[in-house]
Protein backbone atom coordinates (compact mmCIF):
# COMPACT_ATOMS: atom_id res chain seq x y z
CA UNK A 1 0.00 0.00 0.00
CA UNK A 2 2.89 2.83 0.81
CA UNK A 3 4.22 2.12 -2.60
CA UNK A 4 1.14 2.59 -4.06
CA UNK A 5 0.67 6.24 -2.17
CA UNK A 6 4.04 6.95 -3.33
CA UNK A 7 3.59 6.68 -6.50
CA UNK A 8 0.43 8.63 -6.81
CA UNK A 9 1.88 11.65 -4.76
CA UNK A 10 1.40 15.17 -6.70
CA UNK A 11 4.35 16.35 -8.94
CA UNK A 12 4.65 20.05 -7.71
CA UNK A 13 3.28 21.10 -4.06
CA UNK A 14 3.58 24.70 -5.21
CA UNK A 15 0.16 26.41 -5.30
CA UNK A 16 -0.09 29.61 -8.26
CA UNK A 17 -1.02 32.71 -6.74
CA UNK A 18 -4.98 33.56 -7.09
CA UNK A 19 -6.36 36.70 -7.18
CA UNK A 20 -9.41 37.67 -4.49
CA UNK A 21 -11.11 39.14 -7.53
CA UNK A 22 -10.09 37.25 -10.14
CA UNK A 23 -11.78 36.84 -13.36
CA UNK A 24 -14.22 39.64 -12.40
CA UNK A 25 -15.47 42.57 -14.12
CA UNK A 26 -18.13 45.13 -14.83
CA UNK A 27 -19.05 47.40 -17.33
CA UNK A 28 -21.60 50.53 -16.89
CA UNK A 29 -22.23 53.16 -19.58
CA UNK A 30 -18.88 55.13 -19.82
CA UNK A 31 -17.19 53.04 -17.16
CA UNK A 32 -15.25 49.70 -16.70
CA UNK A 33 -14.36 48.21 -13.39
CA UNK A 34 -11.48 45.55 -13.32
CA UNK A 35 -9.04 44.30 -10.98
CA UNK A 36 -5.15 45.47 -11.77
CA UNK A 37 -2.60 42.53 -11.47
CA UNK A 38 -0.36 41.73 -8.84
CA UNK A 39 2.51 45.00 -7.98
CA UNK A 40 5.58 45.14 -5.35
CA UNK A 41 4.21 47.59 -2.37
CA UNK A 42 5.70 49.28 0.44
CA UNK A 43 4.45 51.15 3.05
CA UNK A 44 7.33 53.51 3.56
CA UNK A 45 7.26 56.28 7.06
CA UNK A 46 10.74 58.29 7.12
CA UNK A 47 11.58 61.72 9.10
CA UNK A 48 12.20 64.50 6.51
CA UNK A 49 15.53 64.01 6.94
CA UNK A 50 15.29 61.03 5.33
CA UNK A 51 13.51 62.00 2.57
CA UNK A 52 16.15 62.85 0.07
CA UNK A 53 18.77 59.29 1.12
CA UNK A 54 14.94 56.92 0.18
CA UNK A 55 14.34 59.42 -3.26
CA UNK A 56 17.66 57.91 -4.64
CA UNK A 57 17.77 54.71 -3.37
CA UNK A 58 14.28 54.60 -4.93
CA UNK A 59 14.86 56.45 -8.00
CA UNK A 60 12.23 58.59 -7.46
CA UNK A 61 11.20 62.10 -5.26
CA UNK A 62 9.41 61.61 -2.74
CA UNK A 63 6.67 63.62 -2.92
CA UNK A 64 6.46 66.44 0.12
CA UNK A 65 2.89 68.07 -0.62
CA UNK A 66 -0.13 66.85 0.45
CA UNK A 67 -2.19 64.29 -2.13
CA UNK A 68 0.62 64.33 -4.45
CA UNK A 69 2.76 61.80 -5.86
CA UNK A 70 5.57 61.16 -8.05
CA UNK A 71 5.88 58.55 -10.41
CA UNK A 72 8.94 57.26 -12.85
CA UNK A 73 9.60 54.03 -14.98
CA UNK A 74 6.78 52.00 -13.53
CA UNK A 75 7.11 52.79 -10.03
CA UNK A 76 4.96 55.15 -7.90
CA UNK A 77 5.31 57.15 -4.78
CA UNK A 78 1.81 58.45 -3.31
CA UNK A 79 1.60 60.87 -0.55
CA UNK A 80 -0.27 59.37 2.52
CA UNK A 81 0.64 61.59 5.19
CA UNK A 82 3.57 64.10 6.23
CA UNK A 83 5.86 60.93 6.97
CA UNK A 84 4.07 58.42 4.66
CA UNK A 85 4.30 56.94 1.62
CA UNK A 86 3.04 53.79 -0.63
CA UNK A 87 5.29 52.97 -2.95
CA UNK A 88 3.93 50.96 -5.84
CA UNK A 89 6.25 48.66 -8.82
CA UNK A 90 3.80 46.81 -11.12
CA UNK A 91 6.90 45.65 -12.49
CA UNK A 92 7.43 43.60 -9.28
CA UNK A 93 10.96 44.93 -8.91
CA UNK A 94 12.54 44.86 -5.49
CA UNK A 95 11.22 47.43 -3.55
CA UNK A 96 12.26 46.48 -0.04
CA UNK A 97 15.94 45.44 -1.50
CA UNK A 98 16.14 49.55 -3.14
CA UNK A 99 15.10 50.84 0.65
CA UNK A 100 17.48 49.21 2.33
CA UNK A 101 20.30 50.71 0.15
CA UNK A 102 18.99 54.02 2.10
CA UNK A 103 21.17 54.27 5.62
CA UNK A 104 19.03 57.34 6.67
CA UNK A 105 16.43 56.22 9.24
CA UNK A 106 13.38 54.58 7.98
CA UNK A 107 10.83 52.19 8.15
CA UNK A 108 10.07 49.81 5.16
CA UNK A 109 6.94 47.26 5.56
CA UNK A 110 5.94 44.85 2.53
CA UNK A 111 2.66 44.83 1.67
CA UNK A 112 2.62 43.25 -1.45
CA UNK A 113 0.08 40.94 -0.69
CA UNK A 114 -1.95 42.86 1.68
CA UNK A 115 -3.61 45.27 -0.73
CA UNK A 116 -5.43 44.64 -3.93
CA UNK A 117 -5.92 47.41 -6.91
CA UNK A 118 -8.64 47.68 -9.00
CA UNK A 119 -9.28 50.21 -11.98
CA UNK A 120 -11.97 52.00 -12.56
CA UNK A 121 -11.27 53.69 -16.16
CA UNK A 122 -13.28 56.14 -18.50
CA UNK A 123 -15.32 58.92 -19.11
CA UNK A 124 -17.93 57.85 -16.21
CA UNK A 125 -14.88 56.92 -13.80
CA UNK A 126 -14.94 60.10 -11.52
CA UNK A 127 -19.17 59.54 -10.81
CA UNK A 128 -18.43 56.33 -10.33
CA UNK A 129 -15.91 56.96 -7.40
CA UNK A 130 -17.86 59.89 -6.33
CA UNK A 131 -20.69 57.61 -5.61
CA UNK A 132 -18.73 56.38 -2.44
CA UNK A 133 -16.26 58.52 -2.36
CA UNK A 134 -16.75 61.96 0.27
CA UNK A 135 -13.62 63.91 -1.32
CA UNK A 136 -14.37 66.51 -4.44
CA UNK A 137 -12.93 63.90 -7.41
CA UNK A 138 -13.49 67.01 -10.04
CA UNK A 139 -10.12 67.58 -11.79
CA UNK A 140 -9.67 71.24 -10.85
CA UNK A 141 -9.58 69.61 -6.74
CA UNK A 142 -8.45 66.15 -7.57
CA UNK A 143 -6.17 66.53 -10.71
CA UNK A 144 -4.16 64.09 -12.71
CA UNK A 145 -1.62 62.31 -10.13
CA UNK A 146 -3.17 63.45 -6.77
CA UNK A 147 -3.57 60.57 -4.35
CA UNK A 148 -5.23 60.45 -0.69
CA UNK A 149 -6.18 57.78 1.71
CA UNK A 150 -9.75 57.94 1.64
CA UNK A 151 -13.53 56.11 2.24
CA UNK A 152 -15.67 54.19 -0.46
CA UNK A 153 -18.58 53.34 1.30
CA UNK A 154 -17.80 51.76 4.81
CA UNK A 155 -14.15 50.76 3.68
CA UNK A 156 -10.71 52.45 3.84
CA UNK A 157 -8.90 53.53 0.11
CA UNK A 158 -6.39 54.87 -1.27
CA UNK A 159 -7.12 56.62 -4.16
CA UNK A 160 -4.71 57.69 -6.82
CA UNK A 161 -5.62 59.12 -10.52
CA UNK A 162 -2.75 58.35 -13.01
CA UNK A 163 -5.00 60.09 -15.73
CA UNK A 164 -7.70 62.39 -16.15
CA UNK A 165 -10.78 59.49 -17.19
CA UNK A 166 -8.97 56.71 -14.90
CA UNK A 167 -8.40 55.90 -11.26
CA UNK A 168 -6.60 52.96 -9.15
CA UNK A 169 -8.10 52.36 -5.58
CA UNK A 170 -6.14 50.56 -3.62
CA UNK A 171 -7.86 48.66 -0.54
CA UNK A 172 -6.96 46.32 2.16
CA UNK A 173 -7.73 42.30 0.38
CA UNK A 174 -10.24 40.89 3.10
CA UNK A 175 -12.08 44.44 1.79
CA UNK A 176 -11.74 43.69 -1.75
CA UNK A 177 -15.19 41.85 -2.42
CA UNK A 178 -16.74 44.71 -0.98
CA UNK A 179 -15.16 47.37 -2.38
CA UNK A 180 -15.29 45.78 -6.19
CA UNK A 181 -19.42 44.99 -5.34
CA UNK A 182 -19.89 48.72 -4.57
CA UNK A 183 -17.86 50.34 -7.71
CA UNK A 184 -20.32 47.72 -10.25
CA UNK A 185 -22.79 49.09 -8.62
CA UNK A 186 -22.33 52.60 -8.71
CA UNK A 187 -20.80 51.78 -12.74
CA UNK A 188 -24.88 51.01 -13.34
CA UNK A 189 -25.41 54.03 -12.74
CA UNK A 190 -22.70 56.44 -13.39
CA UNK A 191 -23.09 58.40 -16.62
CA UNK A 192 -20.33 60.72 -18.07
CA UNK B 1 -21.52 66.80 5.79
CA UNK B 2 -19.54 69.30 7.80
CA UNK B 3 -15.98 69.76 6.28
CA UNK B 4 -13.34 69.73 8.37
CA UNK B 5 -9.49 71.84 7.44
CA UNK B 6 -6.38 68.94 8.48
CA UNK B 7 -3.90 71.59 8.80
CA UNK B 8 -1.26 69.02 7.46
CA UNK B 9 -3.06 68.18 4.15
CA UNK B 10 -3.78 71.77 4.27
CA UNK B 11 -7.02 71.83 2.84
CA UNK B 12 -10.67 70.93 4.07
CA UNK B 13 -11.92 67.06 4.26
CA UNK B 14 -14.82 65.59 4.84
CA UNK B 15 -16.08 65.03 7.94
CA UNK B 16 -16.12 61.02 7.54
CA UNK B 17 -12.85 60.61 7.16
CA UNK B 18 -12.01 62.31 10.67
CA UNK B 19 -12.64 60.96 14.01
CA UNK B 20 -12.73 62.94 17.46
CA UNK B 21 -10.24 62.21 20.02
CA UNK B 22 -11.52 63.80 23.12
CA UNK B 23 -10.33 67.14 24.87
CA UNK B 24 -7.29 69.11 24.09
CA UNK B 25 -4.65 70.23 26.23
CA UNK B 26 -5.34 67.73 28.50
CA UNK B 27 -1.44 67.81 30.43
CA UNK B 28 -0.30 64.55 31.68
CA UNK B 29 2.26 65.11 35.04
CA UNK B 30 5.85 64.71 34.73
CA UNK B 31 5.53 63.32 38.30
CA UNK B 32 2.64 61.09 37.85
CA UNK B 33 3.24 58.52 40.77
CA UNK B 34 3.35 61.69 43.15
CA UNK B 35 0.04 62.88 42.02
CA UNK B 36 -2.63 62.69 44.82
CA UNK B 37 -5.86 61.34 44.18
CA UNK B 38 -7.38 64.20 43.36
CA UNK B 39 -5.48 65.86 40.58
CA UNK B 40 -5.04 62.34 39.26
CA UNK B 41 -9.28 61.89 39.10
CA UNK B 42 -9.14 66.11 37.54
CA UNK B 43 -6.48 64.65 35.15
CA UNK B 44 -7.98 60.85 33.99
CA UNK B 45 -12.01 61.29 34.37
CA UNK B 46 -12.51 65.10 34.69
CA UNK B 47 -13.77 67.41 31.41
CA UNK B 48 -14.84 70.61 31.03
CA UNK B 49 -17.27 69.97 28.48
CA UNK B 50 -18.41 73.67 28.02
CA UNK B 51 -21.33 75.58 26.54
CA UNK B 52 -19.92 77.71 23.53
CA UNK B 53 -15.97 77.16 22.51
CA UNK B 54 -14.29 73.82 23.07
CA UNK B 55 -10.65 72.95 22.50
CA UNK B 56 -10.35 69.55 20.89
CA UNK B 57 -8.34 66.60 19.67
CA UNK B 58 -9.19 65.00 16.25
CA UNK B 59 -7.86 62.94 13.75
CA UNK B 60 -7.75 62.75 9.78
CA UNK B 61 -7.88 58.98 10.45
CA UNK B 62 -9.01 58.00 6.95
CA UNK B 63 -6.65 60.75 5.54
CA UNK B 64 -3.25 61.50 6.86
CA UNK B 65 -3.49 60.08 10.21
CA UNK B 66 -1.92 62.41 11.78
CA UNK B 67 -3.61 63.91 15.39
CA UNK B 68 -4.50 67.94 15.22
CA UNK B 69 -6.33 70.39 17.56
CA UNK B 70 -10.03 71.97 16.52
CA UNK B 71 -11.72 74.96 18.29
CA UNK B 72 -14.95 74.17 17.91
CA UNK B 73 -18.52 75.89 19.31
CA UNK B 74 -20.24 72.83 20.69
CA UNK B 75 -23.64 75.03 20.39
CA UNK B 76 -23.93 75.60 16.48
CA UNK B 77 -21.22 72.43 16.20
CA UNK B 78 -19.31 74.61 14.02
CA UNK B 79 -15.48 74.02 13.74
CA UNK B 80 -13.84 77.71 14.42
CA UNK B 81 -10.39 76.89 13.34
CA UNK B 82 -7.94 73.88 13.52
CA UNK B 83 -4.01 73.71 14.32
CA UNK B 84 -1.19 71.32 14.44
CA UNK B 85 -1.12 68.97 17.77
CA UNK B 86 2.34 70.66 20.16
CA UNK B 87 0.88 74.30 19.04
CA UNK B 88 -0.39 76.48 22.03
CA UNK B 89 -3.81 77.20 22.44
CA UNK B 90 -4.57 80.11 19.79
CA UNK B 91 -4.88 83.12 21.64
CA UNK B 92 -7.50 84.87 18.48
CA UNK B 93 -10.00 82.88 17.86
CA UNK B 94 -11.49 84.04 14.05
CA UNK B 95 -15.11 85.46 14.34
CA UNK B 96 -15.69 84.68 17.97
CA UNK B 97 -16.30 87.54 20.33
CA UNK B 98 -14.67 87.42 23.54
Amino acid sequence: MAKVAAKTAPASLSVGRRSALAGREALGAGVKVEPLGPAERVSLRAPAESAASLSRALGVTLPEKPKTSAAKGGRVVLWLGPDEWLVLDEEGKDLLGDCAKAKQLHSAVGISHRNMAISVSGPAAEACVSAGCPQDLSLAAFPVGASTRTVLGKAEIILYRPAADAFRVECWRSFSDYVFTFLSEAARDAAA
Amino acid sequence: MLLIHCPYCEEERPELEFRNAGEAHVVRSANMAGESDEDFEKFFFIRSNPKGIIYERWRHIHGCARFFNAVRDTVTDKFVMTYKAGEPKPKKLPGVAK
